[in-house]
């Protein structure tokens, strides 16, 4: 029955383009997410850091209205659907990338909608460092940027890869969606074939992928941080 | 030395107010062991606080070598507090990193080279005889392990001063036995002035050359251990050194036994001899349910919990007799059997 499957056009027709567009979807799909993800941090995991630290009785606090602004434009970002996003900063887009249309183009509204996203997360994880320790670092004379480098971070690390590869699922998820609007990776083929066509064989394919892919970035995000994290008492070499 | 004048601390909660400190004046000399004492909520933390000022007083000063430390810029500040480092009950280590990497925060902190923090870090690691530990991480230790990393890491900087707030409070009373050895110890080779703070009388009693008595914010004594355990004037006091109830006295009362309280400074009067010659003098027998003596300097410093059967004419015999004695001061307590 498989063979006959197999030698059907449907099945055939699938199977060639598997062959021909999948690997590159693959990589546009890899390149992205890392991508998107990578500048989000940049911008988010700084923001998390002032999120905790500005506050009235942080290690470095800001004026309120400061905070305030920050929590709102977080807030505002985070409230978008996604979807109409990718259409509200077509001008920054064009503006960065030249175009809107394109796998590098879909970098820019990722990042948008990703970074405010990673900012929580961050903070989420540096809440989590004990204030008696940060206390301590005060003790023996740390400045706040000290206290930053050498004991938040550093202390959060474990939780902070966790909330990274939450990070990372989150954005091949709105990865896919870009496919709408002209960016590439398996988005675009699920939603070519499967929505426009009806190929629905092509579409699982590509689901299944980003499955995949999910699941391997959530395996690798949770070894790295039980492995980062020295607070078990039979620590495994 | 540190000095402090007139210091105050109001806490501010939800409408009301806290009055931590009141006015407390306080001089602690170079090279001491300070105890500071008192019942929980006193204000012993946040009077510890008040002197690296990691809390700011309200009101008042504190000085240090006559430097008033609240005039400082944030950046003086710092310079002092490597001067001025602390330890804490729940010794704060960071969890993520090495022992050595621990000791090693305050040297990179203060600008230090890695290589040679790394070096200074292991010295201090063998100071507290971890050296072995030093890539160990803290969750690998034991607390009294922990503590001494603790200590290495205070002492990394080698500051004039040790803030300790509970330092022994998480440990049992070997490894406090121990941690308070070391103490001493540093305080003897280095010549760091320590400030104990703590709720226990054991600890001031074996470590501590002078004591502050906190009282609902205020001092209510200070002066020599011996001189203010021997003889308690204020009511604060009293209450420490014939405490109601059994805090520092793990007993399990006999039927009919009643407990007396000795507190005797002077060499003459040690231990032993002094229950031998009521024994042999007045025929009572006494069970020494909890002791522990010292000498500091010349003299003989020591408190302890005796068990004794019989009526009320023989307590009275006994308290007659032991404050007889020179330096020697008997009460009789409640101890409730744990
Ligand atoms: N940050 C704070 N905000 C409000 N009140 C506080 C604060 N810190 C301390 N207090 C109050 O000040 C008083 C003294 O507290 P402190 O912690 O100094 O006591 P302590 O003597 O160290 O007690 P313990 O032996 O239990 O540690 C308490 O009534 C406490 O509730
Ligand atoms: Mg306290």
């Amino acid at each position: 029955m498989l063979r006959e499957w197999l030698a059907s056009d449907a099945a055939g027709e699938a199977v060639e383009i598997l062959r021909t567009q999948f690997p590159l979807a693959l990589w546009e799909t890899v390149y992205v997410t890392l991508l998107a993800t990578v500048f989000a941090a940049a911008i988010g995991l700084p923001l998390g850091v002032l999120l905790v630290t500005g506050e009235k009785n942080g290690v470095l606090p800001l004026p309120s209205w400061l905070m305030k602004m920050i929590n709102t434009l977080i807030n505002l970002l985070r409230s978008v659907p996604f979807l109409i996003l990718m259409i509200l900063v077509f001008p920054l887009t064009r503006l960065i990338v030249g175009t809107v249309v394109g796998t590098t183009a879909s970098v820019v509204p990722l990042v948008i909608a990703a970074f405010p996203f990673v900012a929580r997360l961050a903070e989420g994880s540096l809440r989590e460092v004990d204030p008696n320790v940060i206390e301590m670092a005060q003790s023996m004379g740390a400045s706040p940027f000290a206290i930053i480098t050498r004991v938040m971070i550093p202390e959060s690390v474990p939780s902070l890869i966790s909330n990274f590869t939450i990070a990372v699922t989150t954005v091949l998820g709105y990865s896919a969606m870009s496919g709408i609007i002209g960016g590439g990776g398996l988005g675009k083929i699920a939603i070519n074939y499967g929505y426009y066509r009806y190929k629905y064989l092509v579409m699982f394919f590509a689901v299944l992928l980003l499955i995949l892919l999910v699941q391997l970035f959530q395996t690798v995000g949770t070894r790295l941080a039980a492995r980062a994290d020295k607070r078990l008492k039979h620590q495994k070499e | 030395m540190i000095e402090l004048k007139n210091l105050s601390k109001t806490f501010r909660v939800n409408g009301g107010t806290i009055e931590a400190l009141r006015a407390v004046n306080l001089t602690i000399p170079d090279g001491d062991i300070f105890g500071i004492i008192g019942m929980s909520g006193a204000g012993k933390s946040t009077l510890v606080r008040c002197i690296n000022l990691l809390e700011r007083p309200t009101s008042g000063s504190v000085t240090l070598d006559g430097v008033a430390l609240e005039m400082l810029s944030d950046k003086e500040l710092r310079a002092v507090r490597r001067k001025m480092t602390m330890i804490f009950q729940g010794f704060h280590l960071l969890m993520q990193r090495t022992c050595l990497k621990n000791v090693c925060l305050p040297l990179r902190l203060a600008g230090v080279k890695k290589t040679v923090a790394e070096k200074r870090g292991l010295e201090f690691l063998e100071l507290v005889g971890l050296r072995d530990k030093a890539n160990a991480y803290p969750a690998q230790l034991s607390g009294g392990q922990r503590q001494r990393v603790a200590i290495a890491r205070a002492l990394a900087t080698e500051p004039k001063v040790l803030l300790c707030d509970e330092a022994t409070s998480a440990l049992d009373p070997t490894t406090t036995a121990s941690i308070l050895e070391l103490i001493r110890d540093v305080n003897r080779r280095l010549g760091i002035t320590v400030v104990m703070i703590t709720h226990q009388m054991s600890v001031v009693e074996s470590v501590c050359r002078h004591v502050a008595i906190l009282d609902q914010g205020r001092v209510a004594e200070q002066g020599e251990v011996g001189e203010v355990f021997s003889r308690p004037r204020s009511e604060a006091a009293r209450r420490l050194v014939f405490p109601e109830g059994s805090a520092d006295a793990p007993v399990a009362a006999r039927e009919g036994e009643r407990f007396i309280r000795v507190v005797f400074n002077g060499a003459r009067a040690t231990g032993t001899p002094l229950i031998a010659r009521m024994a042999v003098r007045e025929g009572i027998e006494a069970n020494i349910a909890y002791a522990s003596t010292r000498s500091i300097g010349e003299r003989m410093f020591g408190a302890m919990l005796l068990g004794i059967e019989g009526g009320q004419p023989v307590v009275d015999r006994a308290i007659a007799f032991l404050t007889q004695m020179p330096d020697v001061l008997a009460q009789e307590v409640n101890v409730h059997a744990s």
